[in-house]
């Protein structure tokens, strides 16, 4: 293992003199960050090499409006809100759904499934599902639309905040003054989209694409591929997760998502509206759309005072540059989504990194005397 | 001899009349039996062999109550006798207070009871005096126990923070991690649980071995909730020093390894109730480790670090496997509660 590691980096050090400044690699996915943090990679990375923690955890990425719509509904005695546990935790206008009180609409869920299931077991209760996540948690959600239709489980209904990957990539090397080189792309989702989906951020934006897996080896072999055709001044797309993810990607999943969902613009936290990002029931599923049935519209939030998450999410600041972090900002009292979800990148600086934060990037490298 | 008319624990069960008397003399007594205990005292006397004793409580609550490897009384024996094992002494008495919920059946409570006596025997100890109580439904969650535990300090052992010094070496007795993932995955029905299996056990044998034949532990904990994340970060602020160790190093059962990166845990964070640590000096760690290798409770031990000096502040860190540098953050404690 170590003789990959070695050549890993030495790929990265040939980068590092060729292009003589600093490389930032953004990383889009909450697991990729919990791996580099846990593993203690950004320790073994030369100076020169910046991991930026993207818009690649669900909560992380859920927009403002959102969290306030599923609290209001969270009021109504008639509702039932299903969500996944991390979610529950997120501040919004007038707390979280944890700290509502009372709080006996809100039941946390493991899966779609339960979420469904929830609502036969309660049929005089409007059941919504907080349907969060990316092209990988979508197809689930699919899953149990069709099966309310096939099975008329008219009191169940979702709330789409499903976000697809690229829209949000494409945003963010679209702006004018992003710093990012290159992208170390999610290996759960690609499974899902195939490393294909990733060829027009490649080729439209000349930033060099590679999917890697989550152990810690993958990691760094990824980070050494994409510093390979930097040093090479290249932008190429490339996968080290072949065992597991093709081009084409699960074909059967994107035909789920494709028979109930559309891509409509929706809201990002920090990232603002993007266009075709986010998923929406199709019109004949519209009966199982929160949206509708409440007829409700979704603005875009107002994130809590002095929270920089979305400046996180950019990658335009690390965590510790955010004055609430590691103060009033912690796992136990989280003000921004970043630091509620264990994958998101403020938690896993805090938790990994201690309150120190930056000042711990001491390199202290395997290879090196 | 036997007269149980009921099936079902009763408000009167724990109202002091001839119900309470029925349980306490035809159920607990008869399992728990030993001279002092038979009494039946207001307190239970003892005779201890030395004016240094050691002295704990703890509550046990844990969801389910009967779990792969345990149940609520072993866990009630078991965890007592770890802190008085850790501790330097040999445990000689426990107490045993058992706070029931109406409605709840007998036959688990026999099945507890039996538990209770079973691990107090395996670790040497009498339950020597004890209470009970029965609340309304809904006021605890079927039942909780609470033991205390006496213990007679071995002869010539202190063991403390202010013995550690730099270059000390980290001693663990085995696999980290196996008690609170069975628990969390048994409770949410999750496919591995089967695999799992906690470590729940009485340590004391092998610490008062270790104790009585070298010279060189100088401070033990066992690492429960919080599992050894907690436990390194206390040790670290107790003495005032920097700890390193080596992911590679601290055994991790697969199937733990596996539950816990399925549940996002971090089995370095997650509790043992079989396990202790142990800051032993550099000369005595080959006689210590060679000690536990040869005790069942200790066939995997491991040393899984050293006591280095502080640069800014105290902290543990961990070599990990690809060679990086992470801190081991004292856990902030709420993923995974009523785990004991």
């Amino acid at each position: 293992m170590l003789e990959r590691i070695y050549k890993a980096q030495n790929l990265m050090d040939t980068a590092c003199n060729t292009l003589g400044r600093q490389i930032n690699i953004m990383e889009v996915c909450g697991t990729h960050t919990v791996s580099i943090f846990r593993n203690g990679i950004k320790s073994t990375l030369p100076k020169k090499i910046k991991l930026l923690s993207g818009p690649g955890c669900p909560v992380c990425v859920t927009d403002q409006g959102y969290i306030d719509i599923i609290l209001q509904l969270a009021d109504r005695d008639d509702c039932l809100i299903a969500t996944y546990g991390d979610m529950i935790r997120v501040p919004g206008k007038g707390g979280s759904l944890e700290t509502k009180q009372p709080n006996a609409n809100i039941k946390v869920v493991l899966s779609s499934e339960d979420a469904l299931q929830l609502a036969k077991d309660n049929p005089s209760r409007k059941v919504v599902f907080v349907a969060v996540g990316f092209e990988t948690t979508a197809p689930a959600t699919a899953v149990v639309v069709k099966e309310a239709a096939q099975e008329s489980i008219d009191n169940f209904c979702i709330l789409s905040g499903h976000k697809l990957v690229i829209p949000a990539m494409r945003a963010l090397v679209s702006e004018k003054n992003h710093n990012i080189d290159a992208f170390l792309c999610p290996g759960h989702v690609s499974v899902i989209i195939g490393f294909g989906a990733f060829a027009e951020i490649v080729e439209r934006f000349g930033r060099s694409c590679v999917v890697a897996g989550f152990e810690p080896l993958q990691i760094i072999e990824g980070l050494g591929e994409i510093c390979r055709q930097l040093a090479a001044g290249k932008a190429e797309l490339k996968s080290v997760y072949t065992a597991v993810v093709t081009e084409q990607g699960n074909t059967t999943a994107q035909e789920i998502i494709a028979e109930c969902f559309e891509p409509v613009d929706g809201y990002w936290r920090g990232l603002g509206k993007i266009e075709k990002s986010t998923l929406k029931l199709k019109d004949k599923y519209s009966r199982f759309d929160a949206f509708k049935r409440f007829n409700i519209t979704e603005m875009p939030g107002e994130d809590m005072s002095g929270c920089r998450c979305g400046e996180v999410l950019c990658g335009l600041i690390e965590p510790p540059e955010c004055g609430l972090f590691g103060k009033s900002c912690t796992p136990e009292e989280p003000v921004g989504p970043c630091m509620v979800s264990s994958e998101g990148a403020c938690a896993a600086w805090f938790k990994y990194g201690g309150v120190m934060g930056s000042g711990y990037q001491e390199i202290r490298r395997p290879g090196s005397q | 001899m036997k007269t149980n008319r009921h099936d079902k624990i009763l408000l009167a069960h724990g109202g002091g009349g001839q119900l309470s008397d029925e349980l306490i003399r035809h159920h607990i007594l008869p399992k728990l039996r030993n001279d002092t205990l038979a009494e039946l005292g207001d307190s239970a006397k003892l005779n201890l062999a030395s004016k240094l004793v050691c002295f704990t409580t703890d509550s046990y609550v844990v969801k389910p109550l009967f779990f792969n490897g345990g149940d609520i009384g072993k866990l009630a024996v078991c965890g007592t006798v770890n802190d008085l094992a850790v501790a330097g002494s040999a445990p000689i008495a426990l107490t045993l207070s058992l706070i029931i919920e109406e409605g709840f059946e007998f036959e688990l409570l026999e099945k507890i009871l039996a538990s209770i006596s079973e691990s107090a025997k395996a670790n040497d100890v009498n339950i020597v005096t004890g209470d009970t109580k029965t609340v309304e439904t809904g006021a605890v969650d079927k039942i909780f126990i609470n033991t205390a535990g006496i213990g007679v300090r071995l002869a010539g052992v202190d063991l403390g923070f202010e013995k550690i010094a730099v270059g000390d070496k980290i001693i663990i007795n085995g696999t980290i991690g196996d008690h609170g993932l069975t628990i969390i995955s048994q409770r949410e029905g999750i496919k591995f649980q089967s695999q799992l299996k906690s470590d729940c056990v009485g340590l004391a044998g092998l610490t008062c071995q270790l104790l009585k034949n070298t010279s060189g532990v100088k401070f033990m904990r066992d690492p429960t909730r919080g599992g050894l994340a907690a436990t390194l970060n206390e040790i670290c602020r107790g003495a005032g020093l920097s700890i390193e160790i080596n992911e590679a190093d601290v055994p991790v059962n697969p199937t733990v390894r596996a539950a816990a990166d399925m549940l996002g845990f971090d089995a370095i964070t997650i509790a043992n109730e079989g396990k202790f640590v142990a800051i032993v000096s550099l000369e005595s760690v080959d006689a210590c480790l060679n000690i536990c290798k040869n005790h069942p409770l200790g066939k995997e031990a491991s040393i899984i670090g050293e006591i280095v000096e502080t640069r800014d502040a105290p902290i543990v860190e961990m070599t990990t496997k690809i060679g990086g540098k992470r801190i081991v953050q004292m856990p902030y404690g709420r993923e995974l509660p009523r785990i004991c």
